[in-house]
């Protein structure tokens, strides 16, 4: 039985195992029909044109992993950014670890989505903004089908959180092959102002496979700041899908650091329902082996004097593959946007491969629209330079690279996360950059 | 002179009419409508061809009937019904005519109309013209001068009686019967087109021309072009099209082949400018184009196009760099109005090692009109050094209309240097202002600005295209401006 037919079987008993209401419940049975409908997407979509997912789906994935050994913190200390004070909500193998996290309801809402999908007091908030703004294709709707578990934020007005609120699901690998199905809301209100830190880590060598749906709303002149950190081991795979309904004034951002991981594609897509909103779509993504990093992102101009921006930066050793495909939509009522979008590429090996399509779609005339596009190598003339003041080879690539995915580096707001990228990344590199930030 | 907006400028373009609408009523042989084994039999028998390209009509036939039509593009229309179509029309009066004197004179008042008399071309402009009046070559002129440099130059079915070996080597070795839909359907049902082969190191001494007309109701016009370029040949292909107003859309599905031997350079530019339909989007033609050109070692292919006409526009001229140090180029400049659709672009396909490719391309959009630059970069992992820049730069007249970039860039080898930008603005009121400080009004203004957004790809025309390619930005854009 191939994984979709085992999908759509188990829905059943699955539906019947978890108490919800009647919305909810109507939801995710549309939801499976789509998925049924169209099934996994393959190579002849043209949104997944340059990625397969034959090699991920051919495992027998156990879809409800049994309860989960208890994890130690300080085995699992590394994988957060421990350095500061912060909520936490943490999962395994999909189900939440109390011991391990620290959520609260003292003003806002840092709790989960199964608390969250059963209480009466939040069934205004569900009603009004669950599954709203996901996209009916095929993997969100799986997602959407299966939803029990995940980080449920909610942020009254003017509310300034004081720490990032981290959000992190670890895969134990009790079961052989794992298939994890978060899904997370978040909900700030006006004029709040919240950061968030995500990240998915696989503990063994088991496959796991996580399809992850995140629904962010910024309301007016809210400001969300969004870090994903995906540094996951070989047999992990990852398809994360964010949708972000942004209302006029508000700023948001996210930033998609990818250095791990089998296969991650990252659908990440923006509305902005609103005037004058802010989006900032920034990634670093460094790679070798086989590893298979996708970006698939959109914006999306409704509404007049709007601004987007968008950089994303890939680095690509070995046998590695890289896609970009940005897409930028400014609908004929938007005038005055401004949209920028960068991808700049360097291929270290001769058997790693970029795609890259970065496409604009315009229809409103006073606009300005850039996107640029680049595939090189490393600067020969800049590499002398350091190489004849006594730098050894290695370390001036890295040197090289670093610089190179710097300015991406530069609009993170946590001086710890910052900290923690540039040590990653001289890891990945191989080099000790002899510097602090 | 009272003020001259852009709102009055979109009002002109709604207004203007297509100048070269008309119809020459020329006694045509036209082949019953539909498509069967039996038509492709009788247009090759039609033809007198030999045995062997009747067979391979008939084979891209079967392939063309397991196909399916390809809905990918970013544009929108009534699909064709191919079996109402007539695959084949020539006009009457037959055959072959020794001197211009005894072509149909109805023809060659249409082509005064287009301003291409022959006699002056001849005389004036030194450019052999191989005049292609639905589907047949009724005049080939400067043959005699081309002859003594071994250059030849004719239609395509006169190539396949007279020249078998050359056409039985090269056609469908760049753009195979199975490539696409309509490169099948073409290679089954093509008509004539013109074929041209310049032997080892000679250089063209004059542009060759062709042009192309749509003219009998109801008759898809399947032009088929192969052009070799021998070793260390030079080229320059102009390619210039017009056609009558009609109400029905006209199916235009062509195929051409460019083949660049070692060291041989290739030049290809077209000026389009077939039937757009009418203000209301009613009528046009539809225009699905399989161009490609092949570049062996050092060779280089060019290719230049200004597209101003058609409803739908569906055309991507190609070039695959097989040969190391090969070079390929795109110039493009794609005017849309009213209610036509464009989905244009090029494919660099970098095979061998220190290839480069320049892609320029200029959309310019007004009306309801959708203007889609579609581009392909691939760097195969053994083409070493390889080098691209591709720049596409769209202007937006109006907020009805829409531009679209989807650029492709596949990178497979680690010294690949790839550059692609892109941009959309409008007319900038500072530019205006500007222009109107100093005295020159808003009319000019906007001519200028045009003028001067297109100019990187209006250079690379030569001379004789430079002129008429203006007037055709003017005619399908700028209404009386300038």
């Amino acid at each position: 039985m191939d994984l979709k037919d085992k999908l759509v079987s188990s829905f059943l008993a699955f539906e019947n195992r978890v108490d919800v209401d009647a919305y909810v419940h109507d939801v995710r049975t549309d939801a499976i029909k789509i998925f049924e409908e169209k099934g996994f997407p393959s190579k002849k979509d043209e949104a997944w044109k340059y990625t397969s997912l034959n090699s991920v789906l051919k495992h027998d994935y156990s879809l409800f992993p049994k309860q989960e050994d208890a994890l130690e913190y300080r085995d699992v200390k590394k994988y957060f950014i421990h350095e500061i004070d912060s909520y936490k909500i943490v999962f395994i193998d999909g189900k939440y670890s109390s011991h391990l996290s620290q959520t609260t309801h003292d003003g806002i809402d840092v709790c989960l989505m199964s608390a969250a999908l059963s209480k009466p007091k939040y069934q205004l908030v569900i009603e009004n903004y669950f599954n709203k703004i996901a996209s009916k294709d095929s993997l969100t709707s799986l997602n959407t089908a299966f939803s029990s578990e995940g980080a449920f934020i909610h942020i009254p007005k003017n509310k300034v959180v004081e720490k990032p609120i981290q959000i992190v699901h670890f895969s134990s690998g009790n079961e052989a092959a794992t298939m994890l199905q978060p899904r997370n809301l978040i909900v700030v209100d006006e004029n709040s102002h919240v950061q968030i830190i995500e990240r998915h880590q696989s503990l063994t060598d088991n496959p796991v496979l996580t399809n992850c749906v995140t629904e962010v709303f910024a309301n007016k002149r809210a400001i969300v700041d969004y870090y994903k950190i995906q540094n996951d081991n070989l047999t992990a795979s990852l398809i994360d899908n964010t949708f972000i309904n942004q209302k006029r004034e508000s700023v948001a951002s996210v930033h998609t650091f990818s250095f791990g991981g089998k296969l991650t594609r990252n659908n990440l897509n923006f509305f902005q329902n609103g005037e004058r909103i802010d989006s900032t779509l920034k990634g670093v993504t460094i790679i070798g082996d086989k590893q298979h990093v996708d970006h698939n992102t959109l914006v999306h101009h409704i509404e007049p004097n709007c601004e987007s921006h968008q950089d994303y930066k890939g680095i690509f050793d070995d046998s590695a593959v890289g896609v970009f495909n940005g897409k930028v939509i400014v609908e004929k009522e938007a005038q005055k946007t401004n949209a920028f979008q960068a991808n700049n590429n360097i291929l270290i090996s001769d058997k790693a491969t970029i795609n890259t399509k970065p496409q604009l779609e315009i229809f409103a005339d006073d606009v300005k629209c850039s996107h640029g596009c680049t595939i090189g190598q490393l600067d020969e003339s800049a590499m002398f330079y350091m190489r004849s003041r006594g730098i050894p080879e290695k370390e001036a690539k890295g040197l090289l690279m670093y610089a190179f995915s710097n300015n991406v580096l530069s609009s993170v707001k946590i001086p710890e996360i910052k900290q923690r990228i540039t040590k990653l990344i001289a890891n990945k590199l191989g080099v000790n950059i002899g510097f602090d930030l | 002179m009272s003020k001259y907006t852009e709102d009055d400028l979109r009002e002109e373009l709604k207004t203007k009419e297509y100048e070269y609408g008309f119809y020459t009523d020329i006694e045509s042989e036209t082949f019953p409508v539909g498509l069967n084994e039996d038509i492709v039999r009788a247009i090759s028998l039609k033809k007198e061809e030999p045995e062997w390209m009747t067979e391979w009509r008939i084979e891209a036939f079967r392939i063309w009937q397991g196909m399916t039509e390809p809905e990918w593009a970013n544009v929108r229309y009534e699909k064709p019904d191919f079996q109402a179509i007539s695959y084949y029309s020539a006009p009457n009066k037959k055959p072959k005519y020794d001197s211009i004197d005894e072509v149909d004179p109805e023809l060659l008042a249409t082509f005064a109309k287009l301003g291409i008399s022959l006699d002056e071309q001849k005389k004036l402009a030194g450019v052999a013209m191989d005049v292609v009046v639905d589907s047949v070559s009724v005049a080939t002129t400067f043959k005699k001068t081309l002859a003594e440099q071994g250059i030849i130059f004719c239609s395509i079915s006169e190539a396949i009686k007279e020249h078998p070996e050359l056409v039985k080597k090269y056609i469908g070795t760049v753009v195979p019967k199975t490539d696409n839909f309509y490169a099948a359907l073409n290679s089954a049902v093509f008509s004539d087109g013109s074929f041209c082969y310049i032997p080892k190191g000679v250089r063209c001494p004059m542009e060759l021309s062709t042009y192309f007309r749509i003219n009998q109701a109801g008759t898809g016009q399947f032009e088929r072009t192969l052009v070799i370029a021998d070793q260390g040949s030079y080229v320059s292909y102009l390619e210039g099209c017009t056609a009558p107003s009609r109400d029905e859309n006209q199916l235009h599905a062509a195929v051409v082949e460019l083949i660049a031997l070692d060291n041989a350079e290739i030049k290809y530019s077209t000026v389009q400018n077939w039937f757009p339909g009418n203000a209301e989007g009613k009528g046009g033609v539809y225009n699905f184009v399989t161009k490609r050109g092949l570049c062996e070692t050092n060779a280089k292919i060019s290719w230049t196009q200004v597209e101003t006409g058609s409803a739908v526009t569906w055309k991507y001229p190609s070039c695959v760099l097989k040969g190391d140090n090969s070079v390929g180029e795109f110039y493009s400049i794609a005017v849309t109005n009213n209610y036509q659709q464009a989905d244009t672009g090029t494919k660099m396909i970098h095979l061998g090692k220190n290839t480069k490719s320049t892609i320029i391309s200029k959309g310019i959009s007004a009306g309801k009109s959708q203007n889609s630059y579609r581009g392909l970069v691939q760097i195969a992992s053994r083409a070493e050094n390889a080098r691209n820049f591709s720049q596409c730069d769209s202007l937006l007249m109006g907020n009805e209309c829409g531009a679209h970039t989807f650029p492709y860039i596949e990178a497979k080898n680690k010294t690949a240097q790839i550059e692609h930008e892109a941009t959309t603005s409008k007319i900038g009121e500072d530019q205006i202002f500007y222009c109107n400080q100093r005295g020159i009004d808003t009319e000019k203004a906007i001519a200028l600005i045009v003028n001067g957004f297109s100019k990187e790809v209006l250079n690379k025309l030569p001379m004789e295209f430079a002129v008429e390619a203006q007037k055709l930005l003017e005619i399908s854009l700028e209404g009386s401006v300038g």
